[in-house]
């Protein structure tokens, strides 16, 4: 009897010791092949995951191989979102690829100080010049981080055709005309601006914009470094928008409304025809293009017009919102990985990225060959401007961020006040 | 394991075991047959519910942002920090709400739709499946539907206008005020499914003599039912309320696609909160704080309600129903 028992005892060991071996080899499979010199191999997680876009960048990587023998670059095209979500756990379990997406601001900043970037400044010298003032956003202390390969300034998408019906027939260039277009479309029966103030950002938008009005660069510079927000432009910007609030120039239930998801999002109220117009990014016509069935979007009617200037603010009124996507290496990738990022950032690379409309061209040489009209004037106008002013949310960090926006988010509802959103923003920095 | 050998080592167990030791080697047999069977669901519950508590436990602790090392420690700083948070005592406030008003809800329309199925009639089965499909249905899948339902001049207000209801239409989920009670129904219409199946189950188990016997000595259908049949329904009612209670407590999905806790917080409960202010800002330390309280807050609500009132059916009440049966 007690040799079956110590039989089964064996037994159990072995399953067990099986199940604990099969745990770890789980975890600890995906180490790369970081050949010295012959055989390489890059990873690049990106997020063009249909149509034109994927394949485009799928040639890219068989051409960077052709000129580079030896180099093999895997593509792993996913989702946004997915990509975000994997990114961030990579993060955390140090086993990023070796290319990959930064939204520069607070976020490079936490991956700069826990060792996971690739210092580039002198490797990259010559793109990053050649990319020139864009790439400042991806800078941590003087060093340059990621290589700014789209960049898109935030402004108002409307629908040509509701403006000319409604008798608008010059775009809004100050807030009192914005306001005199928004009394003209209600009184025509049409909701004048849909907002996604469900998902946040959106909406903070909003705030950001008048902030970037009220507060000159060395302030909205300085916070950035510093965190510090007890300039009074910054309430100020908080007055702003609760005047605009008090306008309600929004669509029907707009707390719920989700920024691009569905036919109800805000996008896709403006794609369909529901509202004149909507605050967002240079993505805008993609977006409604998927939200329409002939995938067209808002086709020939669409319309953009910059955020229209503040009376009395610091800020410059040309001065724009913006961000964008730039390619980066983790700290631990080959050196040739720093080649790849050039060439993505090479003339050809950015002509064909602004041929496919795959979004807005940093590189000077590669802007004139966006085909759309309305992001060619957008683009005049981010060329123009004297400086671009990433998204407060990704420039202060997610932290800080993200309560700044949940507080800009209760004066849509009106239930936080102007200073609120500052004392908010103050708080959390300080607990950062 | 070779047969051959166990074989022979059960052959030699058989030949030299006297009876005495062969007892007290049974027990030890059995002994290592359960630690066998149990072993490796002991070691999957180890691996993904303890270990991550403790991990939780240990991360709750400092102030960090899911890169680098550990090194910012802040003691209870966390704890104290979300306690203090209006916010998240809304969402404690919520998720109450939201047991209450499920348990108070759920469970006199779970009684009645059970006792209306139990009869007999023509489309029983039917009507039973129609009954549980919501509770089938994927979390999500109903939530998308129910968000396109209930979108401003969506189809629920064009159904409410086409009765001439139109007045008592709202901005549903993006009303600060109403979204709460929205969401309370979409919950309702989404459980009460579980309460009525599990309520149908129960009242299998009660005696159909016991209904004979009352109806000859004159009870009313109501009688029997208030005197007969619920308190014979309290163990099956007492275990729905637990469901009930920590489904309540740890609510998350249906709320994330409805509304994300929002409008303004109106709908936040404690997970959407976790998610919210904790891992979508990267405040990994927090978040692991916020998800100990969760965990504290249903464990201990969890072991309260097992002390007082669940514990009456595992104990003495099996033997009571036994005696009514007899």
């Amino acid at each position: 009897m007690k040799r079956t028992a110590a039989l089964r005892a064996v037994a159990l060991g072995a399953a067990v010791a099986m199940i604990a071996t099969a745990c770890a080899s789980g975890s600890g499979g995906n180490e790369e092949a970081e050949g010295d010199g012959d055989n390489v191999t890059l990873t690049w997680w990106h997020n063009s995951n249909t149509g034109v876009g994927k394949d485009y960048y799928d040639q890219m990587a068989d051409q960077f191989e052709t000129d580079h023998p030896g180099v093999t670059v895997e593509v792993s095209a996913m989702a946004h979102e997915d990509m975000l979500t994997k990114l961030d756990a990579a993060f955390q379990s140090g086993d990023q690829p070796d290319v990959f997406m930064e939204r520069g601001g607070g976020e490079l900043k936490a991956h700069v100080e826990a060792g996971l970037v690739k210092d580039i400044t002198d490797s990259a010298a010559d793109t990053i010049s050649a990319i020139g003032g864009s790439v400042a956003g991806w800078q941590v202390e003087g060093k340059t981080y990621a290589l700014p390969f789209s960049l898109g300034v935030v402004g108002f998408w409307y629908n040509k055709a509701i403006f000319a019906d409604a008798g608008i027939t010059a775009a809004p260039t100050t807030m009192d005309e914005l306001y005199a277009a928004i009394d003209t479309l209600k009184a025509a029966g049409i909701e004048p601006i849909s907002v996604g103030a469900g998902d946040k950002w959106p909406a903070a938008h909003y705030w950001y914009y008048f902030a970037l009005r009220q507060c000159s660069q060395e302030v909205l510079a300085d916070a950035t470094q510093t965190l510090d927000f007890s300039d009074d432009c910054w309430v100020r910007a908080g007055e702003d928008l609760e005047a605009l609030v008090a306008k309600e120039p929004f669509n029907t239930g707009f707390l719920a409304t989700v920024a691009q998801t569905g036919p109800a999002s805000a996008s896709g109220l403006l794609a369909t025809g529901k509202v004149a117009m909507e605050l967002a990014g240079h993505w805008e016509p993609g977006v409604m293009q998927g939200l329409t069935d002939d995938g067209l979007g808002l086709g020939e009617n669409t319309g953009w017009f910059a955020f229209p200037a503040v009376q009395g603010g610091d800020g410059d009124p040309t001065a724009q919102l913006g961000g964008g996507d730039a390619w980066a290496c983790s700290n631990d990738a080959p050196d040739v990985c720093v080649d790849f990022l050039e060439f993505m950032l090479s003339n050809e690379v950015q002509k064909g990225f602004a041929e496919y409309d795959m979004g807005l061209p940093t590189l000077p040489s590669a802007t004139a060959f966006v085909s759309a009209p309305e992001l060619a004037q957008l683009l005049a106008v981010r060329n123009e401007a004297p400086y671009i002013q990433l998204y407060f949310d990704t420039a202060f960090g997610e932290s800080v961020g993200g309560a700044m926006n949940d507080a800009i988010a209760n004066v849509f509802g009106s239930v936080g006040s102007a200073q609120d959103i500052v004392d908010a923003t103050q708080a959390a920095a300080e607990n950062a | 394991m070779n047969p051959g050998a166990t074989d022979q080592a059960t052959a030699w167990s058989v030949a030299s075991g006297p009876r005495g030791r062969g007892a007290s080697s049974n027990a030890w047999r059995k002994r290592l047959e359960i630690t066998f069977f149990v072993a490796p669901a002991l070691v999957l519950f180890a691996l993904f519910v303890i270990v991550p508590v403790l991990q939780a436990g240990h991360y709750s602790v400092y102030k960090w942002n899911g890169l680098g090392p550990l090194d910012n420690f802040v003691g209870l700083q966390n704890y104290v920090q979300a306690l203090g948070d209006q916010i998240f005592q809304r969402s404690v406030r919520n998720n109450l709400t939201i047991a209450f008003l499920s348990i108070a809800i759920q469970l006199p329309i779970g009684i009645m739709v059970a006792l209306l199925l139990n009869r007999r009639f023509r489309g029983q089965t039917a009507m039973r499946v129609i009954v549980f499909v919501p509770y089938v249905l994927a979390e999500v899948v109903a939530g998308v539907v129910w968000a396109l339902i209930l979108q401003p001049n969506g189809p629920l207000d064009a159904l409410l206008d086409s009765v001439g209801l139109g007045a008592i239409g709202q901005v549903w989920l993006g009303d600060p005020k109403v979204a709460l009670w929205t969401v309370m129904g979409v919950l309702t219409w989404k459980y009460s499914g579980l309460a009525i199946v599990l309520l149908l189950a129960g009242l299998q188990g009660v005696p159909e003599e016991l209904h004979e016997a009352a109806q000859i000595d004159g009870a009313s259908w109501w009688q029997v039912q208030r005197k007969i049949t619920i308190p014979l329904l309290g163990p099956t009612i007492r275990t729905w309320i637990f469901l009930s209670m920590i489904g309540s407590l740890q609510l998350f999905d249906m709320v994330w696609i409805l509304t994300k806790g929002g409008p303004v917080n109106a709908t936040v409960t404690m997970a959407t909160y976790l998610i919210n202010q904790g891992t979508d800002r990267q405040q990994y330390g927090y978040a692991s704080a916020v998800a100990i309280l969760l965990f504290a807050i249903s464990f201990i609500l969890a072991i309260l309600y097992q002390t007082f009132f669940l514990n009456r059916d595992a104990g003495e009440d099996k033997p009571r129903r036994k005696k009514v049966a007899r």
